[in-house]
């Protein structure tokens, strides 16, 4: 048997090299999928990337333009950022549905994207925010949107070599709001049947400006449903615009069934959740004013 | 093979070991410390009776890897009770039952140490919560959740007994 | 919690003391079945079948062999010839060749998991390397998962030589039914033609597992002079001793089985799975053998409950007095035969009056691992539809559901399901009890239901030791061979100090080998307190008789002229009238008698009493997204008599929550191969702290007369109500009756827009 490696590099370029150096090297931050699918034997590692020594791996940074956050950045941490907490309450709601507290103390986003898992529960939430990735990898560093990391369930767009190192997300709009809702049969420990994530803008009268409205588990990837938030912008979210808006996301999900759900509960379940996380982001942008 | 040599703390005791890349730290904990009050229920971070914490955070030990524990510290149910005086969370699930099989308990001893130390005054859903990471088939969570509860409760009130005697 | 309803004259029967074995257990010192090690053990692992149905044409072990480390590979080539044969002391019946089939597939897989082969290696990581080079080819055949597809015309048949039991004429077709038993009286059919009201429906529940936290493991050893060891923990270390011994053919006293602490069994630590393998493996390697299974194996490698299909047919005058009823039964027995058939169906016929009955279960395998014994077992699937088509009836007659179930409730001297007249039952207390509740008058809120259910369960008794031997400064040492798995200890303790009148502290307990002391039947079938408990019982009082006698002797007086309380002697009559000799006293004097004073009893009680149990539930259903959230719940049962409050009221809540994951969410997946889909607790959604509320528990006291302390078994009846209970508090939140469990936010939303 051939025997695998663990290393702790200290630098981007080392963990694109090493990366680089073996196809079958894998990144580990939080490791709760990693692990998980090394012992089921899904994914049996040549090398295993610890990143979490590299700098400005763990951490969340504020700036005027936003919030870059650590790619191993445990999901407990981002609860602890009270900015990022208060600006992207969606998000770090997201990222702490995750399983369990034990698993979140270890789980980051970036897994959780890198994981690419149509499932994922930060994602729909990132997708919404309009949060992008810091790439790194042999040939330099890209930012790409987090929509663009998962291609495929378990397949990312990622080079050979590359590797997420930092989230971006954009500073909070006025008056905008964020969320994010799942379905599960129990109330923790689950995977999403269906998730929600909206991020808004409303205008002093109420008028909603802007609107980003993201599902989970009704795909191949999560998608960014464009119609569904145009049919809120312009609107004062009376139950016209949300019934649109709702028509639109069920238009949108083309779910299986599988053993978590049925592809008619999903489709459905997208429309009451996506109403459901309207109101609430909603609620935050009122309150944000 | 070669093995990684691995320097850390184990219930603030110095502590060496060998082991592989992709083993676990729970079975280093178990088979090669000897550790064997964290348990094995699915290996997957689903039940949490392999519960420990790491810098002082909880964390399922069969989700991280052993050569992870290089320079951390880790704490395990069997460096909760100061030598022979049992912590008021041991005490607590004696005094109300909290255990049937016992096979879970030592997880959810270390998860709801954590939670107290984190939020000494925890609601009921807060303690539903916080321990949803842990299973139990035995108890129906009533028993563990009062016990919990009390043993806050608890250490509130010797926290304030002691203020009030500074 | 509620005090039981019952005044009490004890003074340790009744409290809630810590229990002997809880510093270990909160310490994490207990040892359990994964972290037994034994000096010099090596490792096995096991290569089970990917498919749900096939034969086995070859087994090629070479590589596995060649691999360094391996030091045994085996397969069912290994075990010896075995004969059909049932074999007693489980729960539910087994069959010694099909419990040997089950630890090692012969000649065909039966279920994807099916053991086909065993490695044992130096380390584990070898063996399992091991197990994946040993090559199977297979002859995959069509397989039948659902009972309704077993017993159709055509279906795969599982085992050539299986012909239906109990049918007349007897059949001289192979089928996958196995047996079919019914329970008759008077004229169902023709009650229910005349019945006022009738309901009627067919329900389903799939399979689910027993789900306890702690995987299957054993170490054995196997020595060259033909006798073994194997550290075990199992709900009984005799009963796994004599079926691994029978498989293997060893005498028994050959074999010697040290119990560990068991981390819950539930019925599914009834029987054995890796202990012939590991002994056959530690006899070809010459060391000790350590095999674990992890928890996918024990979803698929392991027995859960089997799924059920029932037809109930109800019918009442317009009073509400059951006339008829109606059931026919299919329990998914999976591999092999002996799923809870005959108690399921007795069930049916246990809680409630009915003089026209008609009774049929049938016992149907097919091609999912072979079921075995969870709490009850049989009971909660029949008890799903009875006590739904009760619920229903309520509604036609337009009476509360309680009052209904009183109505029709049995009573003492009222026949049993085997016609005996039932004893001191108390399925009449608590119903009331639960109507007197304030659970079931309480508000219900928007969206809300409450749903009643109630519960027969027969209990057992059967054979149990237990040894009482004083120390020398007359603290007492109880030993029994009952594994503790639910704070079995703490009972027995107490039974000891009462009956002793000495404290409770100064009474320890031990779980015995099986080479310690004499045999017990295994824990189970609410078994423990009750008969192990009366065992201890009687050697404690064989005790306090030699400590009286031993007293009047040292008193110069007749036994009748000594009093025994507060754990001393007490002289009422002559010189040295009003002195006492507590018992250490009395035990340090043990050289001037005939030696120290102990007591081993072994006893048979069948005068067990069967259990009752109602349960009241709140549930909230989101009317957009089909939740069902559990918002309040209330156990009620007679329990004869409460020993350890703490361990009682934790049977009645851990029973109703296992319940509640039966009814919500809890179900084997298969996939179109037949392979289960959710082999691990992500996605077996068992229930976690969050998803419920507090278990209220009442528990009422009708003492069982044969009984010192007046105990019933407590432990199963409580996982028979949940699940109609829940779907009752469905059907009353949203006017929809659902048939087919898990109640999963899918289905529940299916439902309720069907209806809209």
């Amino acid at each position: 048997m051939p025997q695998m490696t663990f290393h702790t590099p200290a630098t981007h370029d080392e963990v694109a090299a090493l990366l680089a150096a073996s196809a079958g090297a894998r990144v580990l931050s939080g490791g709760t999928d990693l692990i998980v699918q090394m012992r089921s034997g899904r994914n049996a590692p040549s090398a295993i990337i610890d990143v979490k020594q590299v700098a400005g791996m763990i951490g969340v940074r504020m700036s005027d333009s936003g919030f870059a956050i650590g790619a191993a950045t445990p999901c407990t941490a981002l609860l602890n950022d009270s900015a990022l907490s208060a600006a992207w309450p969606g998000v770090v709601e997201a990222a702490n549905l995750i399983g369990s507290v034990q698993v979140r103390n270890r789980a980051t986003m970036a897994g959780n994207l890198c994981n690419a898992s149509p499932a994922a529960d930060s994602v729909p939430a990132l997708i919404a925010a309009g949060a992008t990735c810091v790439v790194v990898g042999p040939s330099g560093t890209r930012e790409v949107a987090a929509s663009d990391i998962a291609v495929a369930p378990g397949k990312t767009s990622l080079a050979p070599g590359e590797f997420v190192a930092e989230i971006r997300l954009p500073a909070r709009p006025a008056r905008g709001g964020d969320a994010y809702l799942r379905s599960i049969p129990r109330t923790e420990m689950d995977i999403a049947v269906v998730g929600v994530g909206v991020a808004l803008v409303l205008d002093a009268s109420g008028t909603c400006t802007a609107a980003r409205i993201a599902l989970g588990a009704v795909a191949p990837t999560a998608l960014l449903v464009d119609e569904a938030g145009a049919a809120l912008v312009g609107s004062k979210l009376d139950d016209a615009a949300l019934e649109a808006m709702a028509v639109a996301v069920r238009a949108a999900a083309k779910p299986i069934d599988d053993k978590r759900g049925t592809a008619e509960y999903r489709t459905a379940m997208a429309g009451v959740l996506a109403k459901r996380v309207v109101a609430i982001a909603a609620a935050r942008a009122r309150n944000a004013a | 093979m070669s093995k990684i040599a691995v320097t850390t703390s184990i219930n603030g005791d110095p502590a060496e070991f060998l082991c592989d890349a992709g083993e676990t730290l729970l079975d280093a904990l178990r088979v090669t410390m000897g550790l064997t009050g964290a348990k094995e229920g699915c290996g997957s971070g689903d039940c949490g009776a392999c519960t420990v914490m790491m810098d002082g955070e909880m964390v399922c030990s069969c989700l991280v890897l052993a050569p992870e524990a290089e320079g951390k510290s880790i704490a395990t149910i069997e460096g909760v009770a100061e030598g022979s005086v049992l912590h008021p969370v041991q005490r607590k699930f004696l005094e109300h039952g909290a255990l049937q099989c016992g096979f879970c308990t030592p997880g959810f001893i270390v998860a709801a140490k954590a939670l107290i130390e984190k939020n000494p005054d925890p609601s009921e859903s807060e303690i539903r919560y916080w321990l949803a990471g842990n299973l139990c088939r035995c108890t129906g969570y009533d028993k563990i959740v009062r016990a919990v509860a009390d043993a806050a409760a608890e250490m509130r009130q010797d926290q304030n007994s002691q203020r009030t005697a500074a | 919690m509620n005090a039981p309803v019952t005044p009490k004259a004890f003074k340790v029967v009744g409290t809630r003391p810590v229990r002997p074995d809880g510093v270990d257990k909160v310490t994490g010192k207990a040892i359990y079945g994964p972290d037994f090690v034994a000096p010099g053990m090596i490792h096995g692992a096991i290569l089970r079948s990917p498919h749900a149905h096939a034969k086995i044409l070859s087994i090629n072990t070479k590589k596995a062999e060649a691999l360094a480390g391996v030091k045994a590979v085996i397969t069912s080539a290994d075990f010896p010839g075995q004969e059909s044969k049932v074999l007693a002391g489980g729960e539910t019946s087994s069959n010694q060749r099909d419990i040997a089939q089950i630890c090692m597939a012969d000649g065909k897989v039966l279920y994807a998991g099916h053991a086909v082969a065993a490695v044992a290696a130096t380390s584990e990581a070898i063996a399992r390397a091991a197990v994946a080079l040993i090559e199977v080819t297979y002859e995959v055949l069509p397989h039948v998962i659902e009972v309704e597809e077993a017993i159709a015309p055509g279906a795969p048949l599982l085992h050539a030589d299986m012909y239906t039991k109990g049918v007349e004429p007897a059949s001289d077709q192979p089928s996958n039914a196995a047996m079919c038993f019914t329970l008759a009286r008077g004229d169902a059919d023709a009650a229910l033609a005349r019945a006022a009201i009738t309901v009627t429906g067919r329900y389903k529940t799939p399979p689910v597992h027993q789900g306890y936290i702690e995987p299957h493991a054993c170490v054995a050893s196997w020595n060259a002079d033909g006798q073994g060891q194997m550290w075990v923990s199992s709900q009984g270390a005799f009963d796994i001793r004599n079926t691994t011994a029978a498989v293997l053919h060893m005498p028994i006293a050959d074999l010697r089985v040290m119990p560990l602490e068991i981390g819950g069994g539930f019925g599914g630590k009834t029987t054995i799975y890796l202990e012939p393998v590991a002994m056959l493996l530690s006899r070809k390697a010459g060391r000790p053998v350590r095999i674990a299974m992890n928890r996918q194996e024990v979803f698929c490698g392991t027995g859960p409950a089997p799924g059920s299909v029932a037809d109930v047919t109800l019918g009442s005058d317009a009073d509400g007095n059951f006339v008829g009823l109606k059931v026919e039964f299919w329990s998914q027995a999976g591999a092999f035969p002996g799923s809870g058939v005959h108690s399921g169906v007795m069930t049916a016929l246990g809680a409630y009056t009915v003089a026209n009955a008609h009774v049929r279960g049938w016992d149907v395998v097919s091609n999912i691992p072979a079921t075995k014994a969870y709490r009850a077992p049989g009971a909660p699937q029949i008890a799903f539809a009875l006590e739904s088509a009760i619920d229903d009836l309520a509604v036609k007659l337009g009476m509360d559901a309680i009052d209904l179930r009183l109505k029709n409730a049995v009573r003492p001297g009222d026949p049993g399901p085997m016609r005996l007249p039932h004893g001191a039952i108390g399925y009449v207390e608590c119903l009331e009890a639960a109507k007197a509740h304030p659970h079931w008058s309480a508000p219900l809120g928007a969206n809300q239901g409450r749903g009643v259910a109630g519960a027969f369960w027969g209990n057992y008794g059967g054979p149990s030791t237990a040894a009482v031997s004083l120390s020398s400064d007359g603290s007492v040492q109880v030993t029994t061979g009952n594994p503790d798995i639910g704070g079995s200890r703490a009972s027995m303790a107490i039974m000891a100090a009462e009956t002793l009148d000495v404290p409770y502290e100064s009474v320890r307990v031990a779980i015995a080998d099986t080479a310690s002391i004499g045999y017990s039947m295994l824990t189970g079938g609410s078994r423990v307190t009750f008969a192990t408990g009366k065992a201890v019982v009687e050697a404690a009082q064989n005790v306090r008789e030699t400590l009286v006698s031993r007293a009047a002797s040292l008193f110069g007086v007749d036994t009748a002229e000594v009093e025994w309380h507060g754990g001393a002697a007490h002289c009422l009559s002559g010189e040295r009238k009003g002195e006492s000799l507590s018992i250490g006293a009395i035990a340090a004097k043990a050289g001037q008698f005939s030696g120290t004073i102990t007591s081993e009893v072994s006893i048979n009680p069948l005068d067990y009493l069967p259990g009752f149990a109602v349960h009241i539930c709140d549930s909230e259903v989101d009317p957009e997204t089909g939740h069902v959230r559990i918002v309040r719940y209330t156990a009620v049962q007679d329990v004869g008599r409460a020993i350890h409050l703490d361990y009682v009221e934790g049977q009645l809540q851990g029973g109703a929550v296992q319940g509640i994951g039966w009814a919500l969410n809890e179900a084997y997946v298969f996939d179109a191969e037949g392979r289960m889909e959710n082999p691990g607790f992500l996605d077996y959604r068992m229930p976690v702290a969050s998803d419920l509320p507090m278990i209220d528990t009442v528990l009422v006291e009708v003492p069982n007369p044969a009984h010192p302390y007046g105990v019933k078994g407590v432990g199963e009846a409580p996982i028979v109500p949940p699940l109609a209970a829940v779907a009752n508090s469905v059907r009353h939140a949203t006017g929809i009756r659902m048939r087919e469990l898990p109640l999963s936010p899918d289905k529940v939303y299916a439902a309720l827009r069907a209806a809209d």
